[in-house]
């Protein structure tokens, strides 16, 4: 169990698939646009000006402005800000209760994971967007209680990859000899059990980002996803989709921007899954 | 056979209580009661019309009490009436809807397999061919467009630009007038959009599942085998492999029916379609606690259903399975 | 020759009560109620003749909800309250200039103490089913009003009634304890047919509810919920057949998808937004197939304020954001110049307006001294006045889907900053914002609207007495003058003695802005241009739907005729 040779390997087989490569430049490109939008556009996201409403792209606002005189690639910056960190947030909290629930499920077995796992089995028989819909209509759609209800309704694949790996982990030599060494359950868990699950978590986090980042312009389509004035790509595409036709612009570059950042985190996501997925080494 | 059936449904009946449990708690999160709506600031409604309505719907009553009532009319598919004006009995609403919602997503399933599972094979078999890559490429595509942006686009084109297709509903208004020949024509060129994009959003996960399985298969020793006996690598794709490694897809067949399901409010909204979807939307925004309440129930008793379903055909195609997939 | 049948092209507005005859808030655009001085592209001239009024085809319309029951009495959305006006009728009704004229009833009097009115009603009219319509049906229509078991919103006017009673089949007498302005506008309450509903205890659970019955210019034909409604002309109409023969309302929930079908012929009619309006219907193509008309709409949209707030109470500091606020920008930004500055609760051209109230033209600099006097002075960071150490932030509350009120509240922000004012914005859904927020008074300010009804009565909205947690003076407003005047103003029948006492109202409001009043919408219909007749008025143009009409060679849905 060297982690990193390991790690290096995995990365020599990851940069060697032209897709998954292709997906973490977009991941990194819109991340760094995101971390530092103003490299980019120093116009303010927010500053209107109804002199200058629906103008097509120019020098002055390479993508345009919007309805309200707002410069486009700033609210798109900006934008970017909220939409990748509802995604960032959410499989947060997504993988924090998933991994939880798969450790303990599988850990100690018996009833505690036959509760667990019937659990898991009641929130996969719902239709996730629509229990998405009931609550955020119920408890209001401000960003964090977006951010927590995707990833309350989105932890279930987690916590079954993880109490998979666990229960074929725990018999393993060296959790035995950690435990004959006097180790406790906890220290078991996350020193010695939590670290091999990490691929499999990372690759159902990178495409449960991009899931969330979906969900959210889906929940602005309906009107119950991030609020404006605040900017993100849902809303803004949402906004500009009344516009599709007359002012193109405001509905091309967010709609490109969701499609390929999702794309790029799913691309990514089977990369690494391919990667670091020993069984297929051999083809 | 029938008694691993049983068993698996009766297996179902706790999940379907804890369903009704979180569903009846995530309805309780609510601020403002259903009877919000309909007075809200209305001059004319009075506090006492409020209490007559709370009265009137039983919500005074204690939360247990209001639980027990209706788990026990669940169990006979009797989720109550509609808390808005028509006061309809949610059975009947979801009853005139369901069917719309149910064929777009069977119809929309069908196209999914059609296309996903040669697709999936044909990328495994080709493993990082320049073939693997479009298809992964092109499914992802569809799976990363926000839905209700390709709708309106492809609605341009081809309802308003080319005037091809219609743009939204289920029938033409001139529907009942025309022949049998024109009336299924004119319903298949509705559903064309719709079950496109959504068989489309939905290919990523069959294929991609279809290719993993499919490489796993090919790697197991019988197809080593198999090949070592000098078949030909058709032969041992589709005789051998194929088959194996359909049977693992069946049963993602039961679990897709949430994703699908959940995806209909969007695709309807869009496609103005009287759906179940828009019926929940329209049940959530205003508070309609028993429309709520049944058709997330609905929702998934469907997804169990589904499993059942795609349990109990994996296991009639593959015996070894059913005493260990039972329990 | 006149029919009210009220607003078929809904605004964007699922929530909106659209009976002349409330007052309410409203969570979407303005009602499409009728409007005032249309000032329409002229229909019908230049490159379309009139052509001959004849009987057929089909107007199609797009809704962005569905009905909920036809049943007015039990339903509060806009959706359910436009489809019912097709199939039934009141006593009264308001014609093309909003004055109360005779619908079932064919004249009136009023005895002299005004607490007394005698209905005479039309003697030929029947019920879609055949059945003979008699004062019956009134009395029985009042008496679910005021049953308990009609879970109606609106049968408090009626519970002013002392006595009813008909004397025969074709006189229906209403008696009341103290005259009561808005009494005889109430009586456009929708009449229901005695025979059908009787034995049914609560009228909302009756099967007419869905299928409804009438007296109405058009009779119900189907009704798939979700999808669509269908009427079919009535020929027993008592004011003649309409000449178009159906209506069919299809529900559209996104509006993008709405505009789409208009472009492409799939509807008829359609309440267009200021942004199509203006930059996307300017088109060779669409003028080609379609009139633009434009009214004003029957509603205001205002911020609000909490009085009891510490920032708020003081008349100064209201004044003052008034002075900051761009009235201007916003009916640029937000209406394309389609909508005018509101300057109180009621709508221009009416008789109770009164213009020559107390305006506030944008001017940061008068807001910043009258902040100064009230104590606010610079001095925090980033440039926020600061008053007793505390820095003016506040929270503007507004539902969320309404795009107009969040560019509205995104300029509002704009605007308050440059006087040092710092505020955040939160989108509500609607239910919570108005059960969480507005009902507790859990606000600092909000922006909503109110719709206006004819008649001028808004004690509900501004009598100090009326501000419980389900009332609706939800600012808080209180002023022992204007509570005297309310009070004057429902117990008079004279005009003039109502128009005096709603122009001091004015006056009040307008100096003490416990709103500040921001606009009055335009709406904005754009109608197929086949259909002819259409007749811009102070009451928009839906009031003589029954005339309007397509020339034969021009009809398009032919085959359904009967």
């Amino acid at each position: 169990m060297n982690g990193h040779s390991m790690l290096r390997e995995t990365l020599r087989r990851l940069s060697r698939n032209p897709l998954a490569v292709a997906g973490a430049a977009v991941v990194l490109f819109f991340c760094v646009l995101a971390l530092f939008p103003w490299l980019v556009s120093s116009h303010d996201p927010n500053r209107i000006d109804i002199l200058k409403i629906l103008e097509p792209p120019s020098g002055a606002h390479p993508l345009g402005t919007d309805d309200l005189g707002r410069d486009v690639l700033a609210r798109m910056l900006h934008g970017a800000r909220i939409s990748l960190s509802v995604g960032f947030v959410a499989e947060s909290i997504a993988i924090g209760i998933g991994l939880v629930i798969g450790l303990l499920a599988g850990y100690y077995g018996g009833k505690v994971d036959s509760l667990l796992m019937r659990f898991v089995d009641i929130m996969l028989c719902f239709p996730t967007f629509f229990l998405i819909l009931a609550v955020i209509a119920f408890i209001g759609p401000s960003i964090w209680n977006i951010m927590f209800i995707i990833g309350v309704t989105g932890w279930m694949g987690v916590a079954r990859l993880v109490r998979a790996e666990t229960l074929s982990l725990k018999e393993r030599d060296f959790v035995a000899a950690a435990r004959a060494q006097g180790a406790g359950t906890a220290r078991i868990l996350f020193r010695h059990i939590l670290p091999n699950t990490l691929a499999p978590i990372l690759v159902a986090a990178t495409l449960g980002v991009a899931g969330a980042i979906l969900v959210e312009s889906g929940l602005s389509f309906l009107g119950i996803g991030v609020q404006p004035p605040t900017p993100s790509w849902g809303n803004i595409l949402t906004a500009g989709k009344d516009n599709i036709e007359f002012a193109w612009w405001l509905s091309l570059f967010p709609g490109l921007a969701i499609f390929l950042t999702v794309l790029g985190y799913n691309l990514l996501g089977e990369g690494i899954r391919d990667a670091v997925d020993p069984r297929l080494k051999g083809r | 056979m029938l008694r691993y059936v049983v068993r698996r449904v009766l297996v179902s009946v706790p999940l379907l209580i804890g369903i009704s449990l979180i569903t009846f708690g995530v309805i309780n999160m609510a601020p403002g009661g259903p009877i919000g709506i309909s007075s809200d600031l209305n001059p004319k409604a009075t506090a006492e019309y409020r209490e007559r309505l709370k009265a009137y719907y039983g919500l005074d009553q204690p939360l247990y009490v209001q639980y027990g009532r209706w788990l026990g009319r669940m169990a006979v598919l009797d989720f109550g009436d509609s808390f808005s004006a028509d006061g309809r009995k949610v059975w009947d609403k979801i009853r005139e809807r369901i069917l719309v919602t149910l064929s777009i997503n069977v119809l929309s399933m069908a196209l999914i397999f059609l296309v996903a599972v040669p697709l999936g094979i044909y990328s495994a078999v080709r493993k990082g061919s320049v073939f693997d890559r479009v298809a992964t490429v092109t499914v992802f595509t569809g799976f990363a467009i926000p839905t209700f942006w390709l709708a309106l686009l492809l609605m341009i084109l081809f309802g308003v630009r080319l005037g091809w297709l219609p743009i939204s509903g289920l029938v033409s208004l001139e529907y009942d007038t025309l022949p049998l020949a024109g009336k299924i024509l004119d319903r298949a060129a509705h559903l064309v959009l719709p079950v496109f994009l959504m068989a489309f959003g939905g290919l990523a996960g069959i294929s991609r599942y279809m290719r993993s399985t499919m490489l796993e298969v090919i790697r197991q020793d019988y197809i080593a085998a198999a090949r070592s006996k000098g078949l030909p690598e058709r032969a041992v794709v589709f005789r051998h492999a194929v088959r194996n490694a359909l049977l693992p897809v069946i049963t993602i067949l039961g679990l897709s029916v949430p994703g699908l399901l959940g995806g209909s409010v969007i695709f309807e909204t869009i496609f103005a379609i009287p759906g179940m979807g828009q019926l929940f939307f329209q049940g959530v925004m205003s508070r309609d606690y028993p429309l709520i309440m049944g058709i997330l129930t609905i929702g998934a008793f469907l997804t169990l259903l589904g499993n059942i379903l795609a349990d109990v055909g994996y296991a009639l195609a593959d015996p070894r399975i059913k005493t260990e997939r039972a329990g | 020759m006149k029919t009210k049948s009220r607003p078929r092209r809904r605004a964007a507005a699922p929530r909106i009560l659209p009976a002349l005859f409330a007052l309410l808030l409203f969570a979407l655009a303005a009602p499409l109620l009728p409007g005032c001085g249309g000032r329409g592209d002229a229909p019908g001239t230049g490159d379309a003749s009139p052509g001959v009024p004849a009987h057929g085809d089909a107007i199609v319309e797009g809704s962005i909800g569905d009905v909920s029951g036809f049943l007015t009495a039990v339903t509060t959305d806009s959706a359910s309250h436009g489809a019912a006006a097709y199939v039934f009728n009141g006593l009264v009704r308001y014609d093309k200039d909003l004055k109360l004229e005779g619908d079932l009833a064919e004249s009136w009097d009023i005895s002299p103490d005004g607490k007394k009115i005698t209905f005479h009603l039309r003697k030929n009219v029947k019920w879609h089913d055949g059945a003979p319509f008699t004062s019956e049906d009134v009395l029985f229509t009042y008496r679910k009003m005021i049953d308990p078991k009609t879970p109606t919103a609106y049968g408090e006017d009626f519970r002013q009634v002392r006595r009813a009673h008909a004397p025969d089949p074709h006189t229906f007498v209403a008696e009341y304890d103290r005259p009561f302005a808005p009494a005889l506008a109430s009586w456009g309450m929708h009449i229901l047919p005695k025979h059908l509903l009787e034995g049914h205890p609560d009228i909302s659970k009756s099967p007419l509810n869905k299928k409804p019955v009438g007296t109405g210019p058009y009779r119900f034909a189907e009704w798939k919920t979700g999808e669509k409604t269908v009427f079919d002309a009535y020929a027993d109409y008592h004011e003649g057949k309409p000449y178009i023969a159906r209506v069919v309302t299809r529900v559209i929930p996104d509006l993008a998808t709405m505009f789409l079908e208009l472009k492409s012929g799939g509807l008829d009619l359609m309440n267009l937004t200021p942004l199509q309006r203006t930059r996307q219907t300017e088109t060779k193509q669409f003028r080609k197939s379609f009139n633009k008309y434009q009214y004003l709409s029957s509603g205001y949209t205002y911020l609000g304020f909490r009085l009891s707030h510490p920032y708020f109470k003081e008349k100064k500091v209201r004044q003052a954001i008034a002075y900051a606020v761009n009235k201007k920008e916003i009916i640029e930004g937000v209406l394309f110049g389609l909508g005018q500055e509101a300057t109180g609760p009621f709508k221009p051209g009416t008789w109770p307006y009164n213009p020559d109230v107390k305006r506030y033209p944008h001017d940061p600099a008068k807001a910043k001294e009258l902040l100064a006097e009230a104590g606010w002075k610079p001095g925090g960071r980033d440039g926020v006045l600061v008053k007793d150490g505390r820095r003016f932030e506040f929270t503007l509350l507004t539902n969320a889907g309404n795009e107009s009120r969040a560019k509205t509240a995104a300029i509002l922000q704009q605007n308050l900053a440059a006087v040092g004012i710092k505020m955040e914005i939160r989108t509500l859904e609607w239910a919570a914002f108005i059960n969480e927020f507005v009902k507790k008074r859990k606000f600092d300010a909000l922006i909503l609207g109110w719709s206006i009804t004819p008649d001028p009565d808004q004690y509900d909205i501004w009598h100090s007495s009326k501000t419980g947690p389900d009332e609706l003076n939800h600012v808080g407003y209180a002023n022992p003058e204007v509570d005297r005047l309310l009070e004057e103003g429902r117990r008079t029948f004279d005009i003039e003695g109502r128009k005096k006492a709603y122009s001091r109202i004015q006056e009040i409001l307008a100096e003490e802005q416990p709103l500040v009043f921001l606009y009055y919408p335009d709406a904005l219909p754009a109608v197929h241009k086949r259909i002819r007749g259409i007749v811009p008025a102070p009451a928009g143009i839906s009031y003589n739907f029954i005339q309007w009409y397509v020339p034969k060679g021009e009809q398009r849905y032919t085959t359904f005729q009967q």
